[in-house]
């Protein structure tokens, strides 16, 4: 029952996002969208380490037995976070500095566990190291959003760049905790309603 | 920075860096089980049970075992087989002494292990170098700012259930939004206590 893989990328990045519409993932998308370097390299250690660990689960599939899956899941998560941090203690260390606890964290995202039971369990390899790998880019497309609004609101910058033309006053409030809450709430009763209009559109 | 007085950190921890409302931890089970004030309750006496404790012997396994062998960087994996093994051996003591709360919190158990409040905790308790006592209180107050967020939050649900609500709101936009406002009104208090 192997997918084609355009359908899972594209159900992976819209119409299934892990984010908005399974609503996983959620501290870290909150916690380091308040500028977009920070987001960009918290999603693409989320896509690596989802894209991997999802094929290595399913590689692994039939041989793990069932009443250890999870501890195999979480450890072998483990591997791949440590194998992200220390790289982005070498090569990026304001960053990995800026994230702080955020990267041991993903060990805890609920994308990851999430795609390893309902999809890496039961599809071969390399299915699931798209389906895995597509997940984490829907995550990462989500944190650009909601980073790219907290950040131009916030500081009047886009990626570092000033944009604050005209001089206006920035939202201190943008860069603070409940400015996450509003925006993702925003964006996920949107993208809900349009769905709710879409059923309703089809039953009648 | 070590020498933050404990009083000030269980004070902190509750209100300026509240878990939820500050850090961001532990929203998946926020979100999910927040719909009865009853099984919030539940959950969140187990999240500070389990927090109180973990952060606690997470932070003698660090002085005593990851430092003088120098295995930070397997320290990620040590501490999450800390907490899966502490869950498992708590809810096997409380199935066989406290059979009353392990009916209680039993169920909630298992979900507390993939909590990413329980890891992030020891994580924020490593960095900021706190010493024993410091990290217990952390871990307990960070428990208790938790409950206290799950319960504020399954408060209002159970109001809203009678309410009528735009298309598309309800379920975990309307809860982040709820959150939001709290998170605004805990900021009225920043100033009294930091910590970071």
């Amino acid at each position: 029952m192997a997918d084609k893989p355009m359908s899972i990328i594209k159900t992976q990045l819209f119409s299934e996002n892990q984010v908005l519409r399974q609503v996983l993932g959620i501290c870290s998308a909150l916690a380091v969208t308040n500028s977009m370097n920070n987001s960009l390299v918290m999603g693409l250690g989320v896509s690596f380490v989802t894209g991997l660990s999802s094929m290595t689960l399913s590689a692994m599939r039939n041989i793990i037995p069932r009443r250890v899956r999870m501890l195999v899941q979480t450890l072998i998560i483990a591997v791949y976070v440590i194998f992200v941090d220390l790289t982005l203690q070498a090569f990026l260390p304001d960053i990995s500095k800026q994230l702080g606890p955020y990267v041991g964290l993903i060990i805890t995202n609920c994308i990851i566990m999430g795609r390893a039971e309902a999809y890496a369990q039961s599809n071969p390899p390399i299915p699931a190291l798209i389906d895995g790998f597509f997940a984490g880019l829907g995550y990462t497309g989500v944190l650009l959003i909601v980073s790219l609004i907290r950040e131009v609101l916030g500081f009047g910058t886009i990626l570092g760049m000033n944009v604050n033309f005209f001089g206006f006053e920035t939202w201190t409030i943008a860069i603070m905790p409940p400015a996450a809450f509003f925006i993702i709430g925003a964006l996920i009763w949107g993208l809900s309603a349009r769905a709710a209009k879409k059923t309703v559109a089809t039953t009648k | 920075m070590p020498q933050i007085s404990p009083i000030v950190i269980f004070f902190a921890s509750i209100i300026t860096s509240n878990m939820i409302l500050s850090n961001f931890l532990g929203m998946c089970s926020y979100l999910s089980i927040s719909s009865e004030y009853k099984t919030a309750t539940g959950l969140g006496m187990a999240v500070t049970l389990v927090l109180t404790l973990t952060t606690f012997i997470n932070w003698a396994i660090y002085h005593f075992v990851i430092v003088p062998l120098e295995i930070q960087y397997l320290s990620y994996i040590i501490y999450i087989m800390v907490i899966a093994a502490f869950v498992q051996i708590l809810e096997m003591a409380m199935d066989r002494y406290t059979p009353d709360l392990y009916a209680k919190l039993g169920i909630f158990l298992p979900l507390i292990t993939v909590n990413c409040a329980i890891l992030g905790v020891t994580l924020f308790m490593v960095i900021r170098q706190y010493g024993a006592l410091q990290s217990l209180v952390y871990g307990l107050g960070s428990g208790l700012g938790w409950w206290l967020a799950i319960n504020m939050l399954a408060a209002i649900r159970e109001k809203l259930k009678k309410a009528k609500l735009p298309p598309g709101i309800s379920g975990p936009a309307i809860s982040f939004i709820i959150t939001g406002i709290m998170a605004m009104a805990f900021i009225g208090f920043s100033g009294i206590f930091t910590i970071q």
